[in-house]
């Protein structure tokens, strides 16, 4: 069986907090539509964290390194590549950005791969990983509901279980579900309104 | 093919009427004054092999190395000023360590080649410096990609290779390469060729002593490139030395 990575989007919104006033803990939603997953390379996509404008902007830049460094080896870049150059770009400017990414996607060298890199630039590895304001609800879904192996079926069907779920509970999240899936083939971008996805008993 | 360039050999910045540059040309010559360096590509890896002429019985054994490590996966041979080429070995590692740090993978062995050579390259385009006077052949093993070889000389270019030979004897040592069916070799029958095809091209007249480097990087050290352990490399000299003999002897024979 294939072994498939998913990448979804686990933050529904995105809160503009100028105005965020610690005490009262106010939030304004500015927009419930926007997309955070965003294609770097063919088959290789980065979800968003943290200060939108630092992430875009860390992003924009890695999307051309990473296209250069592409040319110039003649071949499509790793994984392990894409999430390099937003490490380096995290690390090195620790001190001036707020920005975390998801990157996932697929090579012909390692197959289908998942990477995090934290605010200060951490890098690590991993199978099955969430972030963000809403994901802090479905830490028991995901640890109990993920399996290795799934089909594409199954890892669709759970990711967007797993997004409902968290939209469902977190405030500031909901809206639209933006949902990546990459493989061999290609990558297929969907985007389902929260209307549409799957009801649970949190009402 | 020799000619004295008089007037436009004094600096790389010159082009000479018939569209050479002098510069260059000479610096391939020292590399052709140095003893002989083979790299040879097999399935499985690759294996290098140095002639190191011993010009003193007082110097230490295995000093001036002309095998060097650039990574863990990428070794290079090294014929011309030993000076140069250790400069360069460090121009190599740099590369492959900001690749590691910037890519988070192994450095590809064909972009640590052209990108090393067009550092020597930017070396033959002014007058004030003098071109690299060394050549060198690198060598690397992946799961994925195989074995690779590539040669870089000191007008900058790199060259992608099954079997190539640099140095005083190159002539001679491809002569013998060529005679090998590589394709379908192992790294450690390979090793034993290395060592023959270096002593059939060692000139027991003109030098006497030397010291025979071996190292490889393969299937058989798994994609690390090291130099050849005791045993393997006592093996390939006897080897190498007994077909040396049979020749003789059957020369002989002939007469």
């Amino acid at each position: 069986m294939e072994k498939r990575c998913l990448d979804a989007q686990f933050k529904g919104v995105s809160t503009g907090v100028s105005k965020y006033n610690a005490l009262n803990h106010h939030f304004y939603v500015s927009s419930k539509t926007i997309n955070k997953v965003i294609q770097v390379h063919d088959r290789i996509f980065c979800c968003m964290a943290g200060s939108l404008a630092d992430a875009q902007a860390v992003l924009k830049t890695a999307k051309f390194h990473l296209s250069f460094h592409s040319v110039q080896m003649e071949s499509s870049p790793q994984v392990i590549a894409a999430a390099s150059v937003l490490k380096e770009l995290c690390y090195k400017n620790k001190d001036e950005l707020q920005a975390g990414f998801i990157t996932a996607g697929w090579d012909r060298k390692k197959g289908p791969q998942i990477y995090v890199v934290s605010l200060g630039g951490m890098l690590i590895k991993q199978e099955v990983t969430i972030g963000g304001s809403g994901s802090t609800y479905i830490y028991g879904y995901v640890d109990a509901k993920y399996r290795p192996n799934m089909s594409r079926e199954e890892c669709l069907q759970f990711a967007t279980n797993a997004l409902a779920l968290a939209m469902g509970r977190d405030n500031v999240s909901g809206g639209v579900a933006h949902l990546v899936v990459i493989t061999e083939s290609g990558a297929e971008h969907t985007v389902v309104p929260g209307d549409k996805l799957p009801k649970f008993h949190d009402e | 093919m020799s000619s004295i360039g008089t007037g436009y050999d004094l600096s790389a910045s010159t082009f000479s009427p018939d569209g050479r540059v002098f510069q260059v040309e000479y610096a391939m010559k020292a590399v052709e004054n140095s003893s002989t360096a083979i790299g040879i590509r097999c399935k499985d890896g690759v294996v290098f092999g140095v002639e190191k002429l011993v010009l003193s019985k007082l110097y230490e054994e295995g000093s001036n190395k002309r095998i060097f490590n650039i990574d863990r996966h990428v070794g290079m041979a090294v014929a011309g000023l030993l000076a140069d080429a250790r400069s360069l070995a460090e121009v190599a590692r740099d590369e492959a360590s900001n690749f590691r740090s910037n890519y988070g993978h192994d450095i590809p062995l064909k972009h640590l080649s052209e990108r090393v050579a067009m550092y020597v390259h930017a070396y033959t385009l002014y007058s004030a410096v003098r071109p690299f006077g060394c050549s060198f052949i690198l060598g690397s093993f992946d799961k994925d990609d195989g074995a690779q070889l590539y040669m870089v000389d000191p007008s900058g270019i790199s060259y992608g290779y099954w079997g190539c030979a640099i140095g005083k004897a190159k002539q001679a040592a491809k002569t013998e390469i060529e005679k090998l069916q590589m394709k379908d070799m192992t790294c450690r029958e390979l090793v034993k060729e290395v060592a023959k095809i270096i002593y059939i091209v060692h000139d027991e007249v003109k030098d006497k002593a030397f010291e025979l480097e071996l190292s490889w990087v393969g299937e058989v050290t798994n994609g690390r490139h090291e130099l050849v352990p005791k045993d393997v490399r006592e093996e390939a000299e006897k080897y190498a030395k007994d077909s040396l003999e049979e020749e003789d002897d059957s020369d002989e024979d002939n007469m």
